[in-house]
C-alpha cells in the first residue's frame, strides 16, 4: 500500500518525503484546494520545485484541486489544473465533475483521483467516475466501515482506493457539509476553508477557554482538558438538560491498528490528513506510518505508532471503520 | 473530559524570578540580528505573511520575566523586548513556556498540538496568528540554525552550542517540573 503524506508548505513536502512518503498531496495558495489557510500552501514556483524535489527522490506529487469552482468563474480552478499538470503532478486529486472533464479532455494523459470532496461512497458512484473521465482512483469518505470498502474496491476494481488512516477526522459528507457556512459563510466546499481563523475567536477566562465561531460560542475546555479544533461538527452544545458533542468529539483518526485490515480489503493507499499541520507533526506521523508499513510487509508484530500527543483533543478513534453505533 | 498532557515544561519560577533585574537593553541588538538574521535566510516568510506582515504579534513566554513585540511589516521589520505586553495596540498575543515558543521557530513542535495540549496560547487575529505560524513552517525557518548561519564560518560551533543551550533550558525546565511534583505529592 502506498502511504501519502500531506504538503501544506515546501518545507513540510520535503519533511515528508524525507521521512518516507510513497506521494506527498498539495496544494495551490488559492481557493482551489480545500485548505486554503493563510500563510499555507504553494506558489507556482514552489510547486514546481516541490515536484523536482519528489521526483529526485522517487515520491510523487498528487496536485488537490479539489474545491467546486464557482459558477460562472471556473478560470482559477482550470489554471491550477493545467499549471499543476505542467509542473509535472503525478496525479490531480478533484471533485468538481465540470472540472474532471476538463481535465480528461484537455489533459488525456494526466492522471486522475477522486477527491473526498466528491463523497463518491459507493460503486455506482465511483463507476461514474471512472467511466466519464478515466479516473484512477477515488479517495473515500470516512463514513464506511472496513468491510463496506472491502465491497467497493471489489466492485470498482481496477480503480483504486485511498483510505485515511491518520489525523483530522471529517464525520460529515465530505463535499457536502455547510455547517462552517452556517457560522461564517464560508466552507471547505467552495471556499477551501472549514471554520476559516478569520472567523475565530479564543478567550482565556477563569474557568476555561472559549472558542467561539462567527459569534457563535461553540466550547469550553475546562482548566484541566485537552482542546480541539474550533469546527461546529466538534462544538460541545447545550440540548435540554444535557450539555455534550452533539455530532462528535475532539478526537483525530488512527487507524494504523487496521492496517492488515485495510490491506486485505484490497486498499491500494493509506492517507495522512494534516495539511495544515507542521514539520514536527509530519515528520512524526509519516516515520510512524511508514514503520508501521514496513512492519506489517514484513510480517513483524504490529507497533503501535504512539502519536497521541500529536492528536486532536489528545484522543484518538477508529471512527466510521469501527461502527460500534449500528 | 480528556486530560491535557502537557508537552513543554515551564522554568522553575526561581530562575525567572533571577532573570527579572536584568536590563532588556543589551537584549536588543541580539533581537534585532536574530531577526535580520532568519529573514536573510527565509525572504519567503514576508510573502506568506502577506497582508498580515503589518500587524503587531506579542509574544509572550510565560516563564520568562519579559515579552517581544514583533512587527514583520517590510521594509523594516523589528522585535522589540518589553518588561510586559502591552494592554492595547496588538493585534495577536501567542503565549506559552519559552521551550514551546522556540519550539514553533525553530519546527521541533508542532503549533496545532501545542494548542491542543494547552500549552500554547493564541488570542487575538486568529488569521495573522496562523499565517504566521505557516510562514514560518512554509520556508523551513529553523530558528537555532539561521542564528548560527549569521556567523559564518562558526556557524557549526554556534550551532552546538545554541543547541546545547536549548537542551540545558529543556532540563532546567523539566527538573523545575519534577520539584513542582514532588512538592504537590
Amino acid at each position: 500500500m502506498e502511504l501519502i503524506c500531506p504538503a501544506g508548505t515546501p518545507a513540510a513536502l520535503r519533511v515528508a518525503v524525507d521521512a518516507g512518503a510513497d506521494a506527498v498531496y498539495c496544494g495551490y495558495a488559492d481557493e482551489t484546494n480545500a485548505r486554503n489557510f493563510p500563510g499555507l500552501n504553494f506558489s507556482r514556483a514552489e510547486m514546481r520545485e516541490g515536484v523536482a524535489y519528489a521526483h529526485r527522490r522517487g515520491a510523487k506529487v498528487l496536485v488537490a484541486v479539489n474545491t467546486f469552482p464557482r459558477a460562472g468563474a471556473v478560470g482559477p480552478w482550470r489554471r491550477a489544473v493545467d499549471d499543476a499538470v505542467q509542473a509535472g503532478a503525478d496525479a490531480l486529486i478533484l471533485a468538481d465533475i465540470g472540472l474532471l472533464d476538463y481535465a480528461a479532455r484537455t489533459h488525456p494523459g494526466q492522471r486522475l483521483h477522486v477527491s473526498v470532496q466528491a463523497a463518491a461512497a459507493n460503486p455506482d458512484s465511483v463507476r461514474f467516475y471512472v467511466e466519464a473521465f478515466g479516473v484512477k482512483r477515488v479517495v473515500l469518505p470516512r463514513v464506511l466501515t472496513v468491510a463496506e470498502i472491502a465491497a467497493v474496491a471489489r466492485a470498482v476494481a481496477p480503480c483504486e482506493t485511498e483510505v485515511f488512516v491518520f489525523g483530522g477526522l471529517c464525520v460529515m459528507a465530505e463535499g457536502r457539509c455547510s455547517l462552517s457556512s452556517y457560522a461564517t459563510g464560508q466552507s471547505p466546499n467552495m471556499n477551501g476553508v472549514c471554520s476559516p481563523a478569520s472567523h475565530v475567536a479564543y478567550r482565556e477566562r477563569a474557568d476555561g477557554l472559549v472558542s467561539r465561531l462567527g459569534g457563535f460560542t461553540i466550547n469550553t475546555f475546562g482548566r484541566g482538558e485537552a482542546a480541539g479544533y474550533p469546527t461546529l461538527c466538534k462544538g460541545r452544545f447545550r440540548t435540554g438538560p444535557a450539555t455534550g458533542y452533539l455530532f462528535e468529539d475532539p478526537v483525530s483518526l488512527d487507524a494504523a491498528a487496521l492496517l492488515p485490515a485495510l490491506r486485505e480489503a484490497g486498499v491500494a493507499a493509506l492517507k495522512i490528513e494534516g495539511r495544515q499541520r507542521g514539520r514536527a507533526y509530519v515528520e512524526g506521523v509519516v516515520r510512524a506510518f511508514r514503520e508501521a508499513l514496513s512492519a506489517l510487509e514484513e510480517g513483524r508484530p504490529f507497533v503501535s505508532p504512539g502519536l497521541l500527543s500529536l492528536t486532536e483533543g489528545q484522543s484518538t478513534t477508529q471512527g466510521a471503520y469501527r461502527k460500534a453505533w449500528r | 473530559m480528556v486530560p491535557n498532557h502537557r508537552r513543554v515544561a515551564a522554568l522553575p519560577p526561581l530562575l525567572t524570578a533571577a532573570l527579572r533585574p536584568l536590563p532588556l537593553a543589551p537584549l536588543q541588538p541580539a533581537l534585532a540580528l536574530a531577526l535580520r538574521a532568519v529573514l536573510r535566510r527565509h525572504p519567503r516568510v514576508l510573502a506568506r505573511l502577506g497582508g498580515h506582515a503589518g500587524r503587531r504579534f506579542g509574544l509572550d513566554p510565560t516563564d520568562l520575566p519579559f515579552a517581544f513585540v514583533l512587527e514583520p511589516r517590510p521594509p523594516a521589520p523589528r522585535i522589540a523586548a518589553v518588561r510586559r505586553l502591552p494592554r492595547r495596540g496588538l493585534d495577536v498575543r501567542i503565549a506559552g513556556p519559552i521551550r514551546a515558543l522556540i519550539g514553533m521557530a525553530d519546527g521541533s513542535l508542532d503549533g496545532d498540538a501545542l494548542f491542543f495540549s494547552r500549552d500554547l496560547v493564541v488570542e487575538g487575529d486568529m488569521a495573522a496568528a496562523v499565517a504566521l505560524r505557516n510562514a514560518i513552517e512554509g520556508d523551513g525557518v529553523d530558528l537555532i540554525r539561521d542564528l548560527a548561519a549569521a556567523l559564518g564560518p562558526l556557524a557549526p560551533p554556534a550551532e552546538r552550542l545554541l543547541r546545547g543551550g536549548l537542551g540545558l533550558l529543556e532540563r532546567l525546565a523539566r527538573s523545575g517540573a519534577g520539584e513542582e511534583a514532588r512538592a504537590w505529592s
